[in-house]
């Protein structure tokens, strides 16, 4: 054979006929054409040729020893529905042509076939195969960028998180993301939709907290022109948008009454009408949510329906804040340092091992987000290998988080960041904290403070 | 005629085909293209039991397999050079066949004729189709397969005004698939 690579080397066609001078000459002419290709006398042969190899394409004549044609069609799509069947007929019956189609062949040819219809017909169905593969692995491709832009963390509670994630995923269950601004509730959500069913189909965000309530409910459900002034065209809400697949809530405790009512509808019913419509939209959606707000407390005080959070409080994730996993810092900071300088184009190889020690030692009440700007203005402006101290926009007495709220905790963070700050200069720390050197010095001990 | 020569050779033997002209320049090309010698073979045979009364057409893969009876040489390629229509039971027509990676092929001028496609005779046209088709039969006893190359003479034509297209030469490629089979003969 030749050593020439083409791309019908890849295709595998199977003949099946009871004909042996038909099996041998096509089997001949596809191989000349560079298709690999194998025959079978019978359904039997056939079967057994598909359970131990996977074929493309299968010619197949309608009428067969033993079972026909027809009926191997049928087991064929059983085995693989993916495969392209062609079917063979001696005369040009168009009953069973058709029926054939019908049952879901891809074309069929009449015996003799004229040698330019076969070309033209194996060339189309190498088209085709072709761009469902390429389509595969486009699809595949999304998952992993999907996968490299997810979550970093090596916490105890983040691997929770991943977890929780993990089994919620592939269900449609509604999902509320609870945690602090700035800890990626948004991408959770989008981890979750990415690793569903759903996820050939679109994730849309909806803000509910920077709009009002006649905004909101346009946002959620669309307006038919002339709904309210200024409705100048028909638009469609992001429900409809996300037809099929997953609507992300963000903020959904910023949520006024009255779209509270309306969004338990459209739950419930997944129907909802657009503004200023009548026609009832059906809708097929998954719902995740995510909200820093105290929901339970706002119910007890009036401003959540109870009805509604039983219905988004159905499997809740807790992001914890950055400063309860520090341990999980270097690991995002090295995360944002390569990916961003690498799209800035500066060479900077890492942090300076005060920097890192800032970085895990401050509070980040902004949390990730926080941490990612940090890292992309010390990137912009730092000028050596490393990001020192100096590059980060951290205060210059950073507010150490103390490890929990009692007073001890936060005397010992307090000397801490006095003695860093002054250099640990035992005099100069002890006058600022208005207190005796020996006190100094014992305090030390007593928390084990070290340089 | 019987050779006793060992080294790869090309044999052009004509069955039901009157023009002699076409057959000398035949043999020029191929010996040309393929850069060994090439001669005729006279083994008059009836090709009658490759005829498909109802098609009125001559089985070509018959035809092969009645060559590899007649033609002991072991490192030859046999050349059968036609006028009837070729056919294999499953496809209407064909120009040519050859047995890929082996010994014998066959090609006729039949459906190279312009005029079976009621246009005017052309025999210029019909001499280059004829070396083509040869050249492309041949090209698959050396075990080349159809190339996606439309400026290959392996580029696959299924009626005759394809064949106008391409050159009467190998690719690249092709042709250096060619030269390593031709070695491997002559080793």
């Amino acid at each position: 054979m030749s050593n020439i690579k083409k791309d019908e080397e890849s295709i595998k066609i199977l003949i099946v006929d009871d004909e042996q001078s038909v099996r041998d000459s096509m089997t001949k002419w596809f191989l000349e054409d560079g298709y690999s290709a194998d025959s079978a006398c019978d359904a039997k042969e056939a079967l057994k040729k598909l359970q131990k190899e996977k074929w493309d394409v299968i010619f197949l004549d309608i009428k067969l020893p033993g079972m026909d044609g027809m009926e191997l069609q049928q087991r064929i799509k059983d085995i693989d529905p993916n495969i392209v069947i062609i079917m063979i007929t001696a005369y040009a019956s168009i009953d069973t042509a058709v029926r054939s189609l019908k049952e879901g062949a891809y074309d069929y040819v009449t015996k003799p076939v004229d040698p330019d219809y076969l070309s033209h017909i194996l060339d189309k169905i190498v088209q085709q195969t072709r761009i469902l593969s390429e389509n595969i692995q486009l699809k595949e491709r999304i998952q992993e960028l999907y996968e490299v832009d997810q979550i970093i963390g090596e916490s105890s509670a983040m691997l929770k998180v991943f977890e929780l994630i993990k089994a919620v995923a592939p269900t449609d269950t509604t999902v509320m993301i609870r945690g602090e601004s700035g800890t990626g509730k948004e991408l959770i959500a989008r981890a979750i939709h990415s690793n569903s069913p759903r996820r050939y189909h679109p994730i849309i965000t909806i803000n509910c907290g920077g709009l009002t309530e006649g905004l909101l409910e346009s946002e959620f459900f669309g307006h038919e022109k002339g709904a309210f002034t200024g409705a100048m065209y028909r638009r469609k809400g992001k429900f409809e948008m996300g037809d099929g697949g997953t609507i992300f809530l963000d903020e959904v405790g910023n949520i006024g009454p009255k779209t509270q009512m309306d969004l338990l509808r459209v739950i419930e019913t997944k129907q909802f009408t657009r503004v200023g419509g009548n026609e009832n939209i059906e809708v097929d959606f998954r719902l995740i949510c995510a909200t820093n707000k105290d929901l339970e407390l706002a119910i007890k005080e009036g401003s959540f329906r109870e009805d509604l959070y039983y219905r988004l409080n159905v499997f809740s994730i807790f992001i914890s804040p950055l400063r309860e996993r520090s341990t999980d810092i270097p690991l995002l900071a090295n995360y944002f340092l390569k990916k961003l300088s690498a799209s800035m184009n500066k060479p900077i190889q890492g942090f300076a091992p005060e920097a890192m020690e800032l970085l895990k030692k401050y509070s980040w009440p902004g949390n990730v987000r926080e941490l990612r700007n940090a890292v992309e203005r010390a990137i912009v402006t730092g000028r050596g290998n490393h990001i020192t101290v100096s590059d980060l926009p951290i205060p210059k007495s950073p507010k150490i988080s103390p490890e929990d709220k009692s007073l001890e905790s936060i005397e010992k963070s307090h000397i801490s960041s006095i003695l860093e700050e002054m250099g640990w200069n035992i005099t100069k720390a002890a006058e600022v904290l208005k207190i005796d050197r020996t006190t100094l010095y014992n305090k030390i001990e007593k928390y084990d403070l070290r340089k | 005629m019987r050779t006793t020569q060992k080294e790869l050779h090309i044999y052009i033997l004509p069955l039901q085909f009157q023009d002699h002209q076409l057959l000398t320049g035949l043999s020029k090309v191929l010996k040309e293209i393929f850069g060994v010698p090439v001669s005729f073979l006279n083994r008059p045979f009836s090709l009658e039991k490759g005829l498909d009364p109802v098609r009125n057409q001559y089985n070509s893969t018959w035809i092969l397999s009645q060559i590899l009876q007649k033609v002991p040489d072991k490192t030859g390629k046999v050349l059968v050079v036609t006028s009837v229509d070729l056919c294999v039971p499953v496809l209407t027509y064909v120009f040519g066949e050859a047995q890929l990676d082996g010994k014998a092929a066959v090609v006729s001028n039949h459906r190279l004729r312009d005029e079976l496609y009621g246009l005017p005779k052309n025999p210029q046209k019909l001499k280059e189709r004829l070396e083509k088709e040869a050249v492309h039969e041949l090209g698959h006893t050396f075990g080349i397969i159809h190339c996606k190359n439309p400026q290959c003479i392996m580029y696959s034509s299924t009626y005759a005004e394809e064949i106008d297209f391409k050159p009467i030469s190998f690719c690249k490629s092709c042709s250096e698939f060619l030269e390593k089979k031709k070695s491997q003969y002559s080793s």
